[in-house]
């Protein structure tokens, strides 16, 4: 069973705040505690500025998710910029092609539960990510 | 329908005639709708100013808002949108004060058989609905250009730089640190280490929600940089929650010193003082 789900463009640098802020709030609805409401938030703000800054922008779609034993946050970032060539190279910590510390992927990976890239070079990317509750 | 130039003129006519009764009924509906919150004297003001630029504006011969004979209409009508828009009255309430003219003039002037023939009438209405428009488009304007201006003056407020004990500055982060902010905090932070001669800074983040990678990277570059000018940083305030969220993330702080509190890091800073004798 699903919630009603929001989107939200990612367009400029104040969308990702946007973002943020929204991710927030459900983090808060659905009562995650306040360190993984603070690692969800950080790798929403990961992966949208990613979307933004490497994907020429996209959308985010924000989703309360529940499974027999706990609720959670699904969140799906999506543009149809470049995609990415080389998936593992991407996923290196310290590798970046935009002047970052390279952290961002790979980071916003361990800070959730579940992680699902779907890239194709010229086509563009989509990233899923789970938060459950504890 | 829109107003032929003769049919215009003929409304000037009209609103002419009546120009004392019209105003005050229009007075009075528009203090109807907003409550009280503007005091009548100045709504009378405005109103007599507004049917004096339709009048004028229709003697003209404008049928189109657009036109040049309702220059000084458009600008009676951008500046009832910015009074009101200062006033913190919402753009309902501001376009509706101009609708209200409708119901005047057809209350004032309906029971004159000569005056309003329906035709007449619908393409006066019609005009004024642009009128309505134009109001409800400059509201929305000069809105954006207030937010606008706060958006700067919150960059300039949310910034300072503060002296906290002998050699020693702060800066309080609040809110989200983007290139713009952080850009702004290294400037001023570097600019005051200089003016103040002090050798230890201490950047405080108690007031970030969320650490991620970029905000992460505007503070290392503002250490390195004060760390080139021979000033030590000091990073505070990180709490529990950011702790982890730092290690997950991956990123290093190396050997810059944090705390997580301020007070913990002026503590560090002084012991530190008398260590080197200084």
């Amino acid at each position: 069973m699903n919630d009603e789900s929001q989107r939200l463009p990612v367009v400029t640098d104040q969308d990702v705040v946007r973002v943020r802020q929204l991710v927030r709030t459900v983090a808060v609805a659905v009562k995650l505690s306040l360190v993984d409401q603070t690692k969800l938030v950080t790798a929403a703000s990961e992966l949208a500025r990613n979307t933004l800054v490497y994907g020429g922008g996209g959308e985010v779609e924000v989703t309360r998710v529940h499974n027999e034993r706990r609720g959670g946050i699904r969140i799906v970032f999506a543009d149809r910029g470049p995609g990415i060539a080389d998936l593992d190279l991407a996923l290196t910590d310290g590798y970046t092609t935009g002047g970052g510390l390279g952290l961002g992927l790979s980071g916003a990976r361990r800070l959730v539960d579940e992680f699902d890239i779907d890239t194709e070079p010229g086509k563009g990317t989509t990233i899923t990510i789970v938060k459950w509750c504890r | 329908m829109p107003l032929s130039p003769d049919e215009a003129r003929r409304f000037a006519a009209l609103l002419e005639g009546q120009a004392e009764q019209l105003a005050s009924r229009w007075t009075e509906l528009v203090a109807a709708g907003l409550r009280g919150r503007l005091s009548s004297a100045e709504l009378r003001r405005q109103t007599t100013d507004l049917r004096r630029a339709f009048q004028q504006a229709f003697a003209g011969g404008a049928t189109d808002l657009g036109q040049d004979a309702a220059a000084e209409l458009r600008a009676q009508l951008t500046e009832l949108s910015s009074g009101r828009a200062r006033q913190g009255f919402s753009a309902t309430e501001t376009a509706v004060s101009i609708y209200a003219f409708k119901d005047v003039t057809l209350e004032v002037l309906g029971d004159q058989s000569d005056a309003a023939t329906l035709r007449d009438y619908v393409a006066f209405s019609s005009f004024v609905d642009q009128a309505a428009l134009f109001t409800f488009d400059s509201y929305v304007r000069i809105r954006e250009s207030i937010i606008a201006d706060q958006a700067e003056q919150l960059l300039e407020l949310s910034t300072p730089v503060v002296k906290l004990w002998e050699g020693v500055v702060a800066v309080p982060l609040v809110g989200t640190l983007d290139s713009a902010r952080a850009q702004v905090v290294m400037e001023r932070l570097l600019q005051t280490l200089v003016d103040t001669g002090s050798p230890y800074a201490i950047i405080d983040i108690t007031g970030v929600p969320a650490v991620d990678t970029q905000v992460a990277q505007h503070i290392l570059k503002t250490v390195v940089a004060a760390r080139l000018m021979g000033a030590d940083c000091i990073i505070s305030g990180i709490r529990p929650q950011i702790a982890q969220t730092i290690v997950a993330l991956g990123i290093e702080f190396g050997d810059i010193a944090t705390k997580s509190s301020l007070a913990d890091a002026l503590r560090y800073v002084i012991s530190q003082n008398k260590r080197s004798g200084r």
